[in-house]
Protein backbone atom coordinates (compact mmCIF):
# COMPACT_ATOMS: atom_id res chain seq x y z
CA UNK A 1 0.00 0.00 0.00
CA UNK A 2 1.13 3.53 -0.95
CA UNK A 3 -0.07 6.77 0.92
CA UNK A 4 -0.62 9.29 -1.12
CA UNK A 5 -1.46 13.02 0.05
CA UNK A 6 -3.38 15.05 -2.40
CA UNK A 7 -4.12 18.62 -1.95
CA UNK A 8 -7.95 19.08 -1.58
CA UNK A 9 -9.37 22.67 -2.36
CA UNK A 10 -8.40 26.10 -4.42
CA UNK A 11 -5.88 28.25 -2.87
CA UNK A 12 -7.17 27.11 0.22
CA UNK A 13 -6.85 23.89 1.10
CA UNK A 14 -5.45 21.01 2.45
CA UNK A 15 -3.66 17.76 2.12
CA UNK A 16 -6.15 14.09 2.35
CA UNK A 17 -4.26 10.88 2.25
CA UNK A 18 -5.26 8.17 0.59
CA UNK A 19 -4.01 4.51 0.36
CA UNK A 20 -3.68 3.20 -3.11
CA UNK A 21 -2.54 -0.64 -3.60
CA UNK A 22 1.09 -0.67 -5.10
CA UNK A 23 1.60 -1.83 -8.07
CA UNK A 24 4.32 -2.39 -10.76
CA UNK A 25 5.03 -0.47 -13.53
CA UNK A 26 3.01 2.95 -11.77
CA UNK A 27 2.66 5.93 -13.33
CA UNK A 28 1.58 9.11 -10.58
CA UNK A 29 -1.22 9.36 -12.71
CA UNK A 30 -2.56 5.92 -12.16
CA UNK A 31 -2.45 7.04 -7.94
CA UNK A 32 -4.13 9.87 -9.03
CA UNK A 33 -7.33 8.00 -11.04
CA UNK A 34 -7.11 5.12 -8.83
CA UNK A 35 -8.46 7.55 -6.14
CA UNK A 36 -10.54 9.36 -7.89
CA UNK A 37 -12.28 6.30 -9.92
CA UNK A 38 -12.42 4.28 -6.32
CA UNK A 39 -11.97 6.56 -3.43
CA UNK A 40 -13.31 9.93 -3.73
CA UNK A 41 -15.18 11.12 -7.28
CA UNK A 42 -14.96 14.52 -6.05
CA UNK A 43 -11.37 14.55 -6.90
CA UNK A 44 -10.52 16.98 -9.69
CA UNK A 45 -7.55 16.62 -11.89
CA UNK A 46 -7.01 16.73 -15.94
CA UNK A 47 -5.29 14.55 -18.17
CA UNK A 48 -5.94 13.37 -21.75
CA UNK A 49 -3.18 11.23 -24.01
CA UNK A 50 -1.72 9.49 -21.06
CA UNK A 51 1.29 8.84 -23.41
CA UNK A 52 3.37 12.12 -22.52
CA UNK A 53 2.01 14.22 -25.98
CA UNK A 54 -1.15 16.21 -24.78
CA UNK A 55 0.37 18.13 -21.78
CA UNK A 56 -2.44 18.16 -19.83
CA UNK A 57 -1.49 16.27 -16.59
CA UNK A 58 1.33 18.09 -15.23
CA UNK A 59 1.03 18.53 -11.47
CA UNK A 60 3.84 18.89 -8.10
CA UNK A 61 4.76 15.39 -6.96
CA UNK A 62 7.00 15.45 -3.82
CA UNK A 63 7.57 19.69 -4.48
CA UNK A 64 8.84 18.83 -7.92
CA UNK A 65 6.84 19.43 -11.24
CA UNK A 66 6.53 16.69 -13.59
CA UNK A 67 4.02 14.89 -16.46
CA UNK A 68 2.59 12.44 -14.30
CA UNK A 69 1.33 10.33 -17.10
CA UNK A 70 4.95 9.02 -17.28
CA UNK A 71 6.20 9.46 -14.22
CA UNK A 72 6.90 5.99 -12.18
CA UNK A 73 5.59 6.00 -8.50
CA UNK A 74 8.89 3.55 -8.10
CA UNK A 75 11.21 6.85 -9.05
CA UNK A 76 9.27 9.63 -6.69
CA UNK A 77 8.07 7.38 -3.98
CA UNK A 78 9.71 7.88 -0.69
CA UNK A 79 9.26 6.16 2.39
CA UNK A 80 5.95 4.67 0.62
CA UNK A 81 4.88 8.38 0.85
CA UNK A 82 3.71 10.41 -2.70
CA UNK A 83 2.71 13.46 -2.34
CA UNK A 84 0.36 15.41 -5.14
CA UNK A 85 -0.07 19.28 -5.29
CA UNK A 86 -1.38 21.12 -8.44
CA UNK A 87 1.39 23.15 -10.36
CA UNK A 88 2.83 26.44 -9.04
CA UNK A 89 2.45 29.55 -10.27
CA UNK A 90 -0.84 29.28 -11.77
CA UNK A 91 -4.51 30.23 -9.96
CA UNK A 92 -6.29 26.68 -8.49
CA UNK A 93 -9.36 25.70 -10.09
CA UNK A 94 -10.27 22.64 -7.94
CA UNK A 95 -8.10 20.00 -6.05
CA UNK A 96 -5.12 19.13 -8.89
CA UNK A 97 -6.99 21.36 -11.73
CA UNK A 98 -5.04 25.01 -11.90
CA UNK A 99 -6.61 27.25 -14.38
CA UNK A 100 -3.66 27.39 -17.53
CA UNK A 101 -4.97 30.87 -18.98
CA UNK A 102 -2.54 32.88 -17.91
CA UNK A 103 -0.15 30.42 -19.44
CA UNK A 104 -1.59 30.28 -22.64
CA UNK A 105 -1.68 34.14 -22.52
CA UNK A 106 1.80 34.88 -22.28
CA UNK A 107 2.50 32.60 -25.35
CA UNK A 108 0.25 35.55 -27.61
CA UNK A 109 1.74 37.74 -25.43
CA UNK A 110 4.90 36.50 -26.67
CA UNK A 111 3.68 36.58 -29.98
CA UNK A 112 4.23 32.70 -30.18
CA UNK A 113 2.81 32.33 -33.78
CA UNK A 114 3.62 32.24 -36.56
CA UNK A 115 3.42 35.10 -38.70
CA UNK A 116 3.15 34.54 -42.67
CA UNK A 117 4.03 37.04 -45.67
CA UNK A 118 1.49 39.07 -46.82
CA UNK A 119 1.51 37.83 -50.73
CA UNK A 120 0.34 34.36 -51.26
CA UNK A 121 3.31 31.89 -51.62
CA UNK A 122 3.75 30.67 -55.00
CA UNK A 123 6.50 27.77 -53.86
CA UNK A 124 7.22 25.91 -51.02
CA UNK A 125 9.85 27.27 -49.11
CA UNK A 126 12.99 24.90 -49.12
CA UNK A 127 14.65 24.62 -45.80
CA UNK A 128 17.80 22.45 -45.22
CA UNK A 129 17.01 19.98 -41.95
CA UNK A 130 20.92 20.92 -42.09
CA UNK A 131 20.73 24.39 -42.50
CA UNK A 132 22.30 26.03 -38.82
CA UNK A 133 19.12 28.13 -38.03
CA UNK A 134 16.52 25.55 -38.37
CA UNK A 135 18.47 23.22 -36.26
CA UNK A 136 18.37 26.25 -33.95
CA UNK A 137 14.56 25.88 -34.46
CA UNK A 138 14.09 22.12 -34.03
CA UNK A 139 15.73 21.77 -31.14
CA UNK A 140 13.11 23.90 -29.46
CA UNK A 141 10.18 22.83 -31.17
CA UNK A 142 9.11 19.75 -29.50
CA UNK A 143 7.49 21.80 -26.67
CA UNK A 144 4.05 19.63 -25.53
CA UNK A 145 2.62 23.12 -23.31
CA UNK A 146 2.59 21.66 -20.48
CA UNK A 147 3.29 24.08 -18.08
CA UNK A 148 6.19 22.83 -16.02
CA UNK A 149 8.78 24.63 -17.33
CA UNK A 150 6.32 27.68 -16.04
CA UNK A 151 5.52 26.16 -12.48
CA UNK A 152 9.83 25.39 -12.19
CA UNK A 153 10.25 28.65 -12.67
CA UNK A 154 11.67 31.08 -9.85
CA UNK A 155 11.45 34.65 -11.54
CA UNK A 156 7.79 33.27 -12.61
CA UNK A 157 7.04 33.31 -8.76
CA UNK A 158 9.14 37.00 -7.93
CA UNK A 159 7.27 38.26 -10.92
CA UNK A 160 4.34 36.75 -11.76
CA UNK A 161 4.26 39.06 -15.27
CA UNK A 162 7.04 37.60 -16.57
CA UNK A 163 6.62 36.02 -20.03
CA UNK A 164 8.03 32.20 -18.66
CA UNK A 165 10.40 29.67 -20.60
CA UNK A 166 7.45 28.29 -23.03
CA UNK A 167 6.65 31.26 -24.24
CA UNK A 168 10.05 33.16 -24.56
CA UNK A 169 11.17 29.55 -25.94
CA UNK A 170 8.26 29.20 -29.02
CA UNK A 171 9.29 32.92 -29.61
CA UNK A 172 13.13 31.94 -30.38
CA UNK A 173 11.35 28.78 -32.63
CA UNK A 174 9.61 31.74 -34.92
CA UNK A 175 13.05 34.01 -35.00
CA UNK A 176 14.86 31.03 -36.45
CA UNK A 177 12.02 29.78 -38.82
CA UNK A 178 13.28 31.38 -42.49
CA UNK A 179 9.65 31.36 -43.24
CA UNK A 180 8.30 33.65 -40.79
CA UNK A 181 7.86 37.32 -42.12
CA UNK A 182 7.67 39.35 -38.72
CA UNK A 183 11.65 39.04 -37.49
CA UNK A 184 11.41 42.60 -35.46
CA UNK A 185 7.50 41.90 -34.60
CA UNK A 186 8.87 38.93 -32.54
CA UNK A 187 11.88 40.18 -30.95
CA UNK A 188 9.36 43.66 -30.19
CA UNK A 189 7.41 41.21 -28.41
CA UNK A 190 9.68 39.42 -26.19
CA UNK A 191 12.12 42.91 -25.21
CA UNK A 192 9.30 44.31 -23.06
CA UNK A 193 9.68 44.36 -19.58
CA UNK A 194 8.64 41.46 -18.90
CA UNK A 195 10.64 39.63 -21.55
CA UNK A 196 13.70 37.72 -21.98
CA UNK A 197 16.02 40.25 -19.89
CA UNK A 198 13.87 39.09 -17.08
CA UNK A 199 15.79 35.34 -17.32
CA UNK A 200 18.30 34.97 -14.97
CA UNK A 201 19.93 31.73 -16.40
CA UNK A 202 18.69 29.41 -13.07
CA UNK A 203 17.53 26.84 -15.47
CA UNK A 204 15.50 25.39 -13.29
CA UNK A 205 13.08 24.86 -16.98
CA UNK A 206 15.85 22.99 -18.45
CA UNK A 207 16.00 20.95 -15.49
CA UNK A 208 12.73 19.89 -15.48
CA UNK A 209 11.53 19.89 -19.15
CA UNK A 210 9.87 16.45 -19.53
CA UNK A 211 11.05 16.31 -23.26
CA UNK A 212 13.97 17.32 -22.98
CA UNK A 213 14.17 21.01 -24.33
CA UNK A 214 16.52 23.87 -23.04
CA UNK A 215 14.50 26.57 -22.73
CA UNK A 216 17.13 29.08 -21.78
CA UNK A 217 19.47 28.56 -24.10
CA UNK A 218 16.64 29.45 -26.73
CA UNK A 219 16.46 32.86 -23.81
CA UNK A 220 19.76 33.40 -24.19
CA UNK A 221 19.34 33.75 -28.08
CA UNK A 222 16.78 36.18 -28.00
CA UNK A 223 18.77 37.52 -25.50
CA UNK A 224 21.58 38.55 -28.26
CA UNK A 225 19.02 39.02 -30.86
CA UNK A 226 16.80 41.78 -28.71
CA UNK A 227 20.23 42.98 -28.00
CA UNK A 228 22.09 43.67 -31.37
CA UNK A 229 18.53 44.97 -32.56
CA UNK A 230 18.10 47.43 -29.82
CA UNK A 231 22.20 48.59 -30.32
CA UNK A 232 21.46 48.54 -34.18
CA UNK A 233 18.27 51.36 -33.24
CA UNK A 234 15.68 48.19 -35.06
CA UNK A 235 13.22 47.80 -31.99
CA UNK B 1 11.48 56.01 -21.32
CA UNK B 2 10.81 53.38 -23.86
CA UNK B 3 12.56 49.85 -23.36
CA UNK B 4 13.53 50.94 -19.84
CA UNK B 5 14.23 47.60 -18.87
CA UNK B 6 16.26 46.85 -22.48
CA UNK B 7 18.68 49.57 -21.44
CA UNK B 8 18.84 48.85 -18.33
CA UNK B 9 20.34 45.73 -19.26
CA UNK B 10 22.63 46.59 -21.42
CA UNK B 11 24.07 49.05 -19.15
CA UNK B 12 24.88 46.32 -16.29
CA UNK B 13 26.01 43.80 -18.99
CA UNK B 14 28.61 46.71 -20.40
CA UNK B 15 29.36 47.92 -16.65
CA UNK B 16 30.34 44.05 -15.76
CA UNK B 17 32.72 44.10 -19.07
CA UNK B 18 34.56 46.95 -17.32
CA UNK B 19 34.18 45.84 -14.14
CA UNK B 20 35.76 42.28 -14.29
CA UNK B 21 39.12 43.83 -15.26
CA UNK B 22 39.44 46.47 -12.92
CA UNK B 23 38.59 44.28 -9.87
CA UNK B 24 41.08 41.82 -10.91
CA UNK B 25 43.55 45.01 -11.09
CA UNK B 26 42.30 46.26 -7.37
CA UNK B 27 42.72 42.79 -6.20
CA UNK B 28 46.33 42.39 -7.38
CA UNK B 29 47.25 46.58 -6.56
CA UNK B 30 46.32 45.33 -2.72
CA UNK B 31 48.36 42.10 -2.38
CA UNK B 32 51.08 43.95 -4.09
CA UNK B 33 50.55 46.99 -1.67
CA UNK B 34 50.49 44.80 1.62
CA UNK B 35 53.44 43.37 0.75
CA UNK B 36 55.49 46.23 1.85
CA UNK B 37 53.44 47.66 4.57
CA UNK B 38 50.95 49.51 4.31
CA UNK B 39 51.13 53.65 4.75
CA UNK B 40 49.42 56.61 3.45
CA UNK B 41 53.25 58.36 1.97
CA UNK B 42 53.31 54.62 -0.14
CA UNK B 43 50.06 54.51 -1.27
CA UNK B 44 50.04 58.43 -2.28
CA UNK B 45 53.07 58.42 -4.01
CA UNK B 46 52.43 55.73 -6.06
CA UNK B 47 48.54 57.04 -6.91
CA UNK B 48 49.94 60.21 -7.40
CA UNK B 49 52.62 58.88 -9.86
CA UNK B 50 50.97 59.00 -13.04
CA UNK B 51 47.30 59.79 -13.93
CA UNK B 52 46.50 56.49 -14.96
CA UNK B 53 45.87 55.34 -11.45
CA UNK B 54 43.05 57.67 -10.83
CA UNK B 55 41.94 57.46 -14.34
CA UNK B 56 41.46 53.67 -13.52
CA UNK B 57 39.65 54.28 -10.39
CA UNK B 58 37.48 57.11 -11.58
CA UNK B 59 36.08 54.16 -14.26
CA UNK B 60 36.36 52.05 -11.76
CA UNK B 61 33.66 54.38 -9.74
CA UNK B 62 31.06 54.78 -12.37
CA UNK B 63 30.98 51.46 -13.41
CA UNK B 64 30.24 50.51 -10.31
CA UNK B 65 27.69 53.02 -8.96
CA UNK B 66 26.02 52.19 -12.59
CA UNK B 67 26.15 48.32 -12.22
CA UNK B 68 25.74 48.24 -8.04
CA UNK B 69 22.30 50.87 -8.54
CA UNK B 70 20.89 48.86 -11.73
CA UNK B 71 21.71 45.03 -9.86
CA UNK B 72 19.85 46.32 -6.65
CA UNK B 73 17.22 47.55 -8.26
CA UNK B 74 16.10 44.67 -9.91
CA UNK B 75 16.90 42.56 -6.61
CA UNK B 76 14.73 45.14 -4.92
CA UNK B 77 11.89 44.74 -7.63
CA UNK B 78 11.85 40.92 -7.39
CA UNK B 79 12.53 40.45 -3.10
CA UNK B 80 9.38 43.33 -2.37
CA UNK B 81 6.81 44.35 -3.59
CA UNK B 82 8.18 47.96 -4.45
CA UNK B 83 8.13 48.09 -8.37
CA UNK B 84 6.77 51.96 -9.04
CA UNK B 85 8.54 55.18 -9.96
CA UNK B 86 9.92 55.19 -6.36
CA UNK B 87 12.27 52.40 -6.46
CA UNK B 88 13.56 54.19 -9.76
CA UNK B 89 14.07 57.67 -8.14
CA UNK B 90 15.17 55.55 -4.97
CA UNK B 91 17.89 53.53 -6.48
CA UNK B 92 18.86 56.42 -9.10
CA UNK B 93 19.53 58.29 -6.00
CA UNK B 94 21.73 55.50 -4.31
CA UNK B 95 23.66 55.57 -7.71
CA UNK B 96 24.58 58.87 -7.39
CA UNK B 97 25.13 58.62 -3.61
CA UNK B 98 27.84 55.54 -4.97
CA UNK B 99 29.41 57.66 -7.53
CA UNK B 100 29.77 60.88 -5.45
CA UNK B 101 31.59 58.76 -2.37
CA UNK B 102 33.56 57.33 -5.26
CA UNK B 103 34.84 60.37 -6.42
CA UNK B 104 35.25 62.09 -3.98
CA UNK B 105 38.04 59.00 -3.16
CA UNK B 106 39.57 59.08 -6.16
CA UNK B 107 39.98 63.35 -6.01
CA UNK B 108 41.27 62.20 -2.51
CA UNK B 109 44.47 60.46 -4.29
CA UNK B 110 44.62 61.73 -7.39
Amino acid sequence: MLKVEIWRGTEEGRYETYEVPSQPSQTVLDLVTFVQRKLDPSLAYRFACRVGVCGSCAMTVNDTPRWTCRTHVQKVVERGRVRIAPLRNLPIVKDLATDMVPFFDKGQEAKGRFIPSDAAATSVAEISPEDPKRKEADAAIECIGCAVCYAACDVVSWRPEYLGPAALNRAWTLVSDARDSDRIGHLQAVADDAGCHACHGHQNCVEHCPVGINPTRSISGLKRLVLMAAVRGRL
Amino acid sequence: MKRLELWLYIAQRASALVLAPLVLLHLGVILYAVAGGLSASEILGRTRSTWMWPAAYGLFVVAAAVHAAIGLRVVLREWTSWRDRSLDLATLGIGLVLLLLGLRAVQAIA
